[in-house]
């Protein structure tokens, strides 16, 4: 009996059996994103319901108001002593404080959100408690849109940041100890092609992102009742396609450091800009203008919009084509690129 | 077997004027060798002497600086795709993955090459039938040892290159990698060996060059090596008084008088015509034999006399 062994598909064999035998790595692929997620979900599922809080400075102007504030539902009222109360102000417990010895006076920094939406309800019920007439005539409803609460919007930024991050550590790391163990080497010495190497390190990602990814997507709707709009197949292929511009870029960043610390440097350089600018926990539409064109072009930014993409809005594939032709390009420069600049030994 | 063609040479490894520098430090300074086809060639010498270097730029895993080097008759700058599948390469310090078994490390390097023995068969030659399912991590350094010559040999390589291989092992384990060796050899395969036991190069290789700041300063059979001394045996023996070189030189039999601290080693054809005459000249001069030790001549004695230090520093 002869058995014809495939160069690829034994590589891909051993990088995962590595993988599996390896009990702390499968905590942080796997544990990990699900730890985040349910951190997150706690903090911010009840943002939107809550209260303004609403600093009143004793024997103030202010304090003359505290009963009409008392009669707003959305606002909760702190009468404090004047030494106090300014110390509170800094310090953020209170968002917005009502002073003025004869006329009223809101103090707050008009840079928090926070506190420019804490002076207009509380100016709301002040004059509402005056008695203001209100011109224009209007019906509240609150029902929350599905799909637009901020958990619905960071589930997939997490989605990203974890394809990210446990592509590009995973490769890189296991490829630079690879180096030192002079395993590398040791491949180099026989006729295996160098392309199969690298693909197969790709190929193995991929097989563990079909474990990784599910649970991080059950978890939110079990959980925050995060729900998928758009196709799950095509919420598949786009992960798929993000894990390999990952993978590709973990390859690049591993392609020539001989030491964990070179390689962990290099990589914070790569995915630290990405954390901030890409629009994992925030939009990334808020940075200025002028460096848009290089936020956009981030396989991360490019990554969380075409999840966002499907995952909140169930666009078809031409809502997101460009985000995909992004990555597509971010792979195959960096593998290629990778295949070239890489070091054996 | 088709007989070989009269004008081909039998030449597996050759090279001429091999030069290979690092920085400011020569590692390996115009150095030629020939590697005949079945033939198990050692390269001998002390750490850091070039013998890693010059077993890896015949690899072709380091260019040389300067020198032509041809494998097969093949040369790496052309033939590079053609010449690997026809080497089985173990090297010094590699590790393979801990978690992996022996049965899927050979299963990995089986998978490279086109041709070449199935994944028992080399498991059953390096012994390791009882290890097959045991991770890397488990196995001593013996064991990883022959797993790394099972990996070198799984495409039925023509040329086998050993660096090193029994440094570290204990004495079982060294003869065990030995026989794996030889049975190689036996079926007609050539091996490149780098070493710095005389006992290895003595056992295994048919030929050797004695290698040293880069430079090979002896080549030949080990028993041509060892004749050039002058005589097949040493005395070794320290006495209580000094005794003066030129008439040691005149005892009877004696070819060459080497000082090593204080002991005085003595080269000779027979121990029983130079060690009567010997004591007498110690008597004579009012002195006693403080020590004295006879063996036959080995490799580490050439050495010691083309260089002035033992091989080893033990």
């Amino acid at each position: 009996m002869t058995e014809r062994l495939h160069p690829l598909r034994e590589l891909v064999r051993a990088r995962v059996v590595a993988f599996l035998r390896e009990p702390e790595a499968l905590f942080w692929t796997f544990g990990f994103p699900l730890v985040m997620a349910a951190a997150l979900g706690l903090a911010f599922r009840e943002a939107p319901t809550e209260q303004a809080v609403v600093g009143v400075e004793r024997g103030s102007a202010g304090e003359r108001h505290a009963a009409a504030l008392r009669a707003s539902p959305e606002v909760e009222v702190r009468v404090l002593p004047p030494d106090s109360a300014e110390r509170a102000l800094r310090r953020g417990d209170v968002a917005v404080l009502l002073a003025g010895r004869d006329t009223l006076v809101y103090r707050y920094d008009p840079a928090r959100e926070e506190s420019r939406a804490a002076r207009l309800l509380a100016d709301a019920a002040v004059q509402a408690g005056a008695g203001a007439a209100r011109p224009v005539a209007v019906r509240e409803d609150r029902e929350r849109q599905p799909g637009g609460r901020y958990i619905d919007w960071v589930v997939p930024g997490i989605l990203g940041l974890n394809l990210m991050s446990t592509g590009m550590w995973g490769i890189g790391f296991g490829l630079v100890i690879m180096r030192q163990k002079k395993q590398l080497k040791r491949l180099s010495a026989t006729p295996m092609r160098r392309r199969d190497f690298l693909l197969a390190q790709i190929l193995a990602r991929l097989l563990f992102i079909a474990v990784e990814v599910p649970p991080i997507v059950v978890f939110a709707w079990l959980a925050f009742g995060v729900e998928v709009r758009g196709s799950l197949l095509a919420l598949a292929g786009v992960v798929l396609l993000g894990a390999m511009a990952f993978a590709g870029l973990g390859l690049l960043c591993a392609a020539r450091p001989r030491t964990i610390e070179g390689v962990s440097g290099l990589l914070n350089l790569v995915m630290l800009p990405m954390f901030v600018l890409s629009g994992v926990f925030f939009s990334a539409g808020r940075f200025p203008d002028p460096i848009q064109p290089l936020v956009q072009a981030l396989p991360l930014t490019a990554l969380n919009d075409a999840v966002r993409a499907i995952y909140n809005e169930g666009l078809p594939f031409a809502g997101y084509a460009g985000e995909v032709a992004i990555l597509a390009a971010w792979m195959a420069a960096s593998f290629v690129l990778a295949l070239r600049m890489f070091r054996w030994q | 077997m088709p007989v070989a063609d009269a004008t081909e040479i039998p030449v597996a490894i050759r090279c001429r004027g091999l030069h290979r520098r690092f920085g400011q430090t020569v590692a390996v300074r115009s150095l030629d060798l020939e590697v005949r086809r079945g033939e198990c060639f050692g390269l001998l010498g002390p750490n850091g002497a070039g013998k890693t270097t010059t077993i890896e730029v015949l690899e072709g895993l380091q260019p040389p600086d300067a020198g032509e080097v041809e494998v097969l008759g093949m040369r790496w700058s052309r033939d590079a795709a053609a010449i690997r599948p026809r080497l089985g390469v173990q090297l010094q310090e590699s590790e393979f993955p801990d978690r992996s078994t022996a049965e899927e490390v050979v299963r990995l390097f089986r998978s490279f090459y086109p041709g070449g023995p199935t994944v028992d068969q080399l498991i059953d030659f390096v012994q390791l039938g009882e290890k097959r399912r045991t991770q890397v991590r488990s196995l001593s350094g013996g064991q990883r040892q022959r797993l790394s010559v099972a990996c070198a040999l799984a495409g039925d390589p023509d040329v086998l290159f050993l660096d090193e291989p029994t440094t570290g092992l204990d004495p079982q384990s060294r003869r065990q990698l030995w026989d794996i060796c030889l049975a190689f050899r036996e079926r007609g395969g050539t091996i490149l060996l780098t070493t710095h036991f005389m006992d290895e190069a003595e056992r295994l290789a048919d030929r050797v060059a004695i290698l040293d700041h880069g430079e090979i300063i002896a080549q030949g059979t080990p028993p041509e090596l060892i004749r050039s001394l002058g005589g097949e045996h040493v005395v070794e023996f320290s006495a209580t008084v000094p005794l003066d070189e030129e008439r040691l030189r005149a005892l009877p039999d004696v070819s060459r008088v080497r000082r090593r601290g204080a002991e005085t080693l003595l080269t000779v054809g027979e121990p029983h015509r130079s060690l009567p005459p010997l004591l007498e000249l110690i008597t004579a001069a009012g002195g006693e034999l403080a020590s004295l030790n006879t063996h036959t001549a080995t490799l580490d004695d050439v050495f010691l006399n083309l260089t002035g230090r033992a091989l080893r520093d033990d």
